[in-house]
This record gives structure tokens, C-alpha cells and sequence, in this order.
């Protein structure tokens, strides 16, 4: 799960460019990865077991786990990777090197849950570079998760343009999930006050870098239109006709 | 050679592998090297004595006309029926064969799952969804743009590697035929799985029923957090119907539990490009808005004029979407009947 910024607005960006000014944001939990937490919580409450929430990311991502633990996760572990942002191969080597050492303590996670991508690097890749380290099979944008722990397998459902597919995959397993795989809950008292005694395992990293280099990131150029008012409540609704008729849809 | 991943569907290459054909041909063509192109079937052809499936001669056709010298058919029984771990695998031990400078693969969702794959088997750094790459005159660093936050930034940055993989962003690079060679040569690429191989099986596969659906209709009816409810939906269903439609919504529709997770537009949603995006009540936060951006025209009616959305649209009606839609289905109604 990854610390990202909440803003609905259009990003700033710091005076150098490198990063999103950050100075007057919000962060939240990614919408794909709050679905993930939300179904390891459940999928644990059926079947028994507990959950572990890992972040690899700045120390400042504690408030993104407590948003975990309230949501009813077990165990919250940092990866502490330092203020900037790293690239894809340098974050999945933190993840795998942090489960690798969770599981020689535990065993292996049945399950490994992960955001189909993360809302602002976009990379598409973390997930199924950690499966790989792993040896674990993986599956990205799946929306729809059943296990049979008795026969220690995953039935793993998700949308493709034609349809819907649905894999099977042994255990232990790790797929890469999508916002509509549930709707998430919305934190309870009781998990609040929990969260906010809870405490994390902390584990320094410093993976070596990749081969994919931020340089600077810029606001792509703007379409501007101007608005063409059609007018003002019910009585707009004949020039909503027209506009209709001459773009030949009605 | 610069290597192409190519997509196949029903109707031949598929639209965004024409876009990474596209870039592929650029690249190769700064480096002064041939396109060659690695073919990546979809379920849904006839199947062929090779395991591959498609018509393969419209393809072989198309691949020429986007100037592809020499294609690879991958084939084995383990990629008959999609894998991602197979067909990365597959596309990681073809690099190796080649050792191609870059390897350029569509943003779909397939293309991006493979490279990821592939860039994690291949130990190489993918560059996901780019909108350009320059290969730069010293054929060690280089700089690509690609998107970020769903396309409300871009980043520009540099990659490093012997093989460089890139997916390109839907709709990033506009598909272009080049000077095609009189013929293109198939080659079969037979990859080696050990008896050990972990993968995923598909076992089952569900065709979508026939209708418009969000992403391929040209009219969506939008509705958010200013619909009030899921009742509130119910002009926007019928403005729908009259146009031949889907009806789309923003995340709060969807957390509100006033439309199901399908319907949603915008970053973590569907993106949708029709003729006429309808939004109502809908403030135009960048999330939605990347997903509607790509749309020809976008009406907004909203009680705020100082709305995102609104300011960015088209065309605006100021005023509350439970009145505004009624009286806009009315008039269809009443025009319909006079007509
Ligand atoms: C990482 C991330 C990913 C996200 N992904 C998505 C996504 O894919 N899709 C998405 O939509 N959102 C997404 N969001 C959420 C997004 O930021 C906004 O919260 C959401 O789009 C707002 O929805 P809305 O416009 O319906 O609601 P609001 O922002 O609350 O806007 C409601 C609008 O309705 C107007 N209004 C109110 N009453 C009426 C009325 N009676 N008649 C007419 N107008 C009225 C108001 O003036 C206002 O403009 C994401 C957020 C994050 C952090």
C-alpha cells in the first residue's frame, strides 16, 4: 500500500520541478490498494488468519497504515525508503527483501494483496516484479478473489475488453487489484482508537536504484475552450435539443 | 532491430499496437536499425496449425504496411490460452535471444501486464505509458515523457539499459503506415518452460453481452455527487435510451452505492471517449476528468458556474440536474412526436 496525494484539484508543482509541491496536500491511501486492505480484512474475518499492511515509502506513510489498522488489519510494517521517491525496481526490491524477512520469521503469506498501480507514478510493475522475486504466481486487474484454502487454491476474476476471464492460481499467491473489487468500510470508532495505539515494525532500506530516472515532471499543455452557455435551469432544455440535433444524436 | 509487441484481436492488429507499431518504426528509425515485430494473439481468432490464432495472413499484411521486416510467432502449448506469467516469460526469453535495444508494447492493460512480466523475468526497467521516446545520439541514456496521476502530469525521465521496455499511453501517438518491404518474414519463436514453471491457468471466460458499453458508446449520461441518489439516476437513464447511450458516474455515485463500480469514469474508473460526454452534477475533479477528457464535446450542467467541470466544458447549463434533465427528455419527447 502506498502513501499518495488526496488532491482532486490540478497538481502544483515544486519550484524545481522534481516532485508535486506536497507542502499543501492531503494524502490518502490509493483507492485500488484501500480495496486490497478491505479485502484481506474480510477474506481473514471468513477464513481466519490476519493481515499485514507493508509500505515502502517515506516515514510519514505511519498515518497511511494506522488508515489500515482502523480499517481492521492486523499488523502494520514501514519500509522506510526515505523522503524521495524511488523508481520501480529499486521499490520492488524493498518490498521483496521486507517479505522475504516477515516470512523466514512467520512462513508464507498465503495471499499477497497489491494496487493494480499506484494513482500518481502510474507504474504498472511493482506488484509483478515482487510475484517474480517471489515465485509467486500473479494476476493484475482482478476484481473478484476466492479462496479455497483447502485446496490451496485462488479463483481470481477480472474484466478484459471482451468479457470477463477468471484465473486459477496455487497458493500462496499475489494478484494486483482494482477499485470495484468491493467497496471499502469506512473505519470504525473502535478501529480508530486502535489504530492510534497501534504499533509498526520498522525496517530501514536503501535497494539499489533501477534504470528509469525521474527527471522532472510538467503540466501537460491545456485544451482551453471557452464554455458555450446554453442557459439557466429548465429553460436551457430546448438549446440542449438543438445542440443534440445538430451533433445528430437525437 | 527495434522489437514491436503486437496484439491481435478479431479484426486483425489491434488499434493500440498500431500506435506502439508507430513509435517502434521512430525509434528504429533514429537508430537507423529494422522494426521487427513479436505477435501476441488473442483468444478470440481461429485457432491455426501453429497454436497461433488470427488470420494471420490480414496480419501479415498490416505488420508490412507499418514496415515490419520479420515477425515472431510465439508459440507453445502453454500460451494457447493467455498466461501472464507464460506469455512474459516467453517475451523475456525472446529479449534474450535478440537482445533488442527497445521494445515497445501497447498501454492496454495486456500490454502493460506482459511487459511487467517480462521487465521483472528480464531484470529491465519498463517505462509504462510514455507518449514519446527519443533514442537520443548516443544510444546510452535515453529520454522519454511519459504520463502520471492518469495523464493530469507528465514526467520526463530517462531510462538505462541494454534493452529499454516502454509501453505507449492509449492514444499517445497517432497510428501512421510506413514505406513497406515487399514482404515480411514469420519466424516461429518456440520459448522453454522448465517442468516447474508457476503460472496461472485460465479456466474460464465469459463474453460480454451485446449492448452499448461505457467505453465504446458516443453519448454518456454522467452522473455524481449533484444526482442526490440512485433514484435521482433515473432522467439519466432515460436520456441515455433516447440517445442511444451509456450512463457513466463519478466516484461518489459509486462509494455512495447509487451505481455499481463498472459504470465509473475517470482515473481509477473507465476512460471514455464518445462524441458527447453529459455530465450532471459532477464537479470535475482531475481523477474524473482524466477520464473524460479524451470525450469530442462535454456538456455540463451543474449549479455551480464556477465548477471544474464546467469551466473546462464545452458547452454548460447552469441550474439543478433534477430539473434541467426533465425538461430536456420532455422536449426530446415533444419534438419526437411533432416530428
Ligand atoms: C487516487 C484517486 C482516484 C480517484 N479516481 C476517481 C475516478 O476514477 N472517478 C471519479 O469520478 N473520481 C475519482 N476520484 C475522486 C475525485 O477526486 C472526486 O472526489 C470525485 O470525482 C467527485 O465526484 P463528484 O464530482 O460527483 O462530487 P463533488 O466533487 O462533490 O461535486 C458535486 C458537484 O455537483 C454539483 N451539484 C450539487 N447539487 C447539484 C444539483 N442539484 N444539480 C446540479 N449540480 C449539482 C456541485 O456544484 C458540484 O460541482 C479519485 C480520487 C483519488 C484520490
Amino acid at each position: 500500500m502506498k502513501r499518495v496525494p488526496a488532491s482532486g484539484g490540478a497538481p502544483q508543482l515544486s519550484a524545481d520541478g522534481r516532485d508535486v509541491d506536497t507542502r499543501h496536500l492531503a494524502f490518502t491511501v490509493s483507492p485500488h490498494e484501500e480495496c486490497a486492505i478491505e479485502e484481506a480484512v474480510s477474506l481473514v474475518a471468513d477464513l481466519g488468519g490476519s493481515v499485514t499492511v507493508l509500505t515502502a515509502g517515506p516515514a510519514e506513510a505511519d498515518e497511511q497504515l494506522r488508515y489500515a489498522i482502523s480499517m481492521g488489519a492486523d499488523h502494520g510494517v514501514l519500509v522506510d525508503t526515505g523522503p524521495d521517491e524511488i523508481d520501480p525496481q529499486a521499490t520492488a526490491a524493498a518490498i521483496t527483501e521486507a517479505t522475504r524477512a516477515l516470512e523466514a520469521e512467520a512462513g508464507p503469506f498465503d495471499l499477497i494483496l497489491f494496487g493494480n498501480e499506484s494513482p500518481d507514478a502510474g507504474n504498472y510493475q511493482v506488484g509483478v516484479r515482487v510475484a517474480c522475486a517471489l515465485n509467486r504466481p500473479m494476476v493484475t486487474g482482478v476484481k473478484g478473489i476466492e479462496l479455497d484454502l483447502e485446496a490451496g487454491r485462488a479463483a481470481l476474476r477480472r474484466h478484459v475488453p471482451t468479457g470477463v476471464e477468471v484465473y486459477d492460481a496455487p497458493l500462496p499467491a499475489a494478484v494486483a487489484v482494482k477499485e470495484g473489487l468491493n467497496l471499502p468500510r469506512y473505519p470504525s470508532m473502535r478501529g480508530r482508537l486502535r489504530a492510534r495505539k497501534a504499533e509498526f515494525a520498522v525496517l530501514e532500506a536503501a535497494p539499489e536504484p533501477g534504470g528509469l530516472r525521474k527527471i522532472r515532471l510538467r503540466l501537460p499543455e491545456e485544451k482551453r475552450s471557452e464554455t458555450v452557455l446554453l442557459g439557466q435551469g429548465a429553460a436551457a432544455a430546448p438549446a440542449v435539443v438543438d445542440l443534440l440535433e445538430e451533433l445528430e444524436i437525437v | 532491430m527495434v522489437l514491436a509487441l503486437v496484439e491481435i484481436g478479431e479484426a486483425g492488429v489491434q488499434a493500440s499496437s498500431l500506435e506502439a507499431l508507430t513509435l517502434a518504426r521512430d525509434v528504429a528509425g533514429s537508430l537507423g536499425v529494422p522494426v521487427e515485430a513479436v505477435v501476441v494473439t488473442s483468444d478470440d481468432g481461429t485457432d491455426d496449425d501453429a497454436g497461433t490464432r488470427g488470420d494471420m495472413s490480414t496480419v501479415d499484411a498490416e505488420l508490412r504496411a507499418y514496415g515490419v521486416q520479420r515477425y515472431h510467432r510465439m508459440t507453445h502449448p502453454l500460451l494457447v490460452d493467455y498466461s501472464p506469467e507464460c506469455w512474459g516469460e516467453a517475451v523475456a526469453q525472446l529479449i534474450r535471444q535478440l537482445a533488442p535495444p527497445a521494445v515497445i508494447a501497447p498501454g492496454s492493460d495486456r500490454g502493460n501486464e506482459i511487459m511487467a512480466q517480462a521487465a521483472a523475468r528480464a531484470d529491465l526497467p519498463l517505462a509504462a505509458n510514455c507518449t514519446t521516446v527519443d533514442a537520443g545520439a548516443d544510444g546510452s541514456g535515453w529520454q522519454l515523457t511519459r504520463l502520471r496521476s492518469g495523464g493530469m502530469l507528465l514526467e520526463d525521465a530517462q531510462i538505462t539499459a541494454p534493452t529499454r521496455l516502454v509501453t505507449v499511453a492509449t492514444g499517445a501517438v497517432e497510428p501512421a503506415p510506413g514505406p513497406a518491404p515487399a514482404a515480411a518474414d514469420s519466424v516461429t519463436f518456440t520459448p522453454d518452460f522448465g517442468e516447474s514453471f508457476v503460472h496461472s491457468r485460465l479456466t474460464e471466460r465469459a463474453q460480454r453481452s451485446a449492448g452499448v458499453t461505457l467505453a465504446g458508446a458516443r453519448v454518456v449520461v454522467s452522473g455524481g455527487r449533484g444526482v442526490g441518489s440512485a433514484d435521482g439516476f433515473a432522467p439519466l437513464e432515460e436520456l441515455a435510451k433516447l440517445t442511444g447511450g451509456a450512463v457513466g458516474c463519478s466516484r461518489v455515485a459509486t462509494n455512495n452505492g447509487w451505481r455499481p463500480h463498472t459504470d465509473q469514469v475517470g482515473q481509477t474508473g473507465t476512460k471514455v471517449n464518445p462524441d458527447l460526454y453529459i455530465a450532471c452534477g459532477i464537479s470535475g475533479a482531475t481523477q474524473h476528468w482524466v477520464g473524460c477528457m479524451g470525450a469530442k464535446a462535454i456538456l455540463a450542467i451543474n449549479t455551480d458556474p464556477e465548477a471544474p467541470l464546467v469551466t473546462r466544458a464545452t458547452y454548460a447549463v447552469i441550474g439543478d440536474v433534477g430539473e434541467v434533465l426533465p425538461a430536456v427528455v420532455d422536449e426530446i419527447r415533444r419534438r419526437a412526436a411533432t416530428a
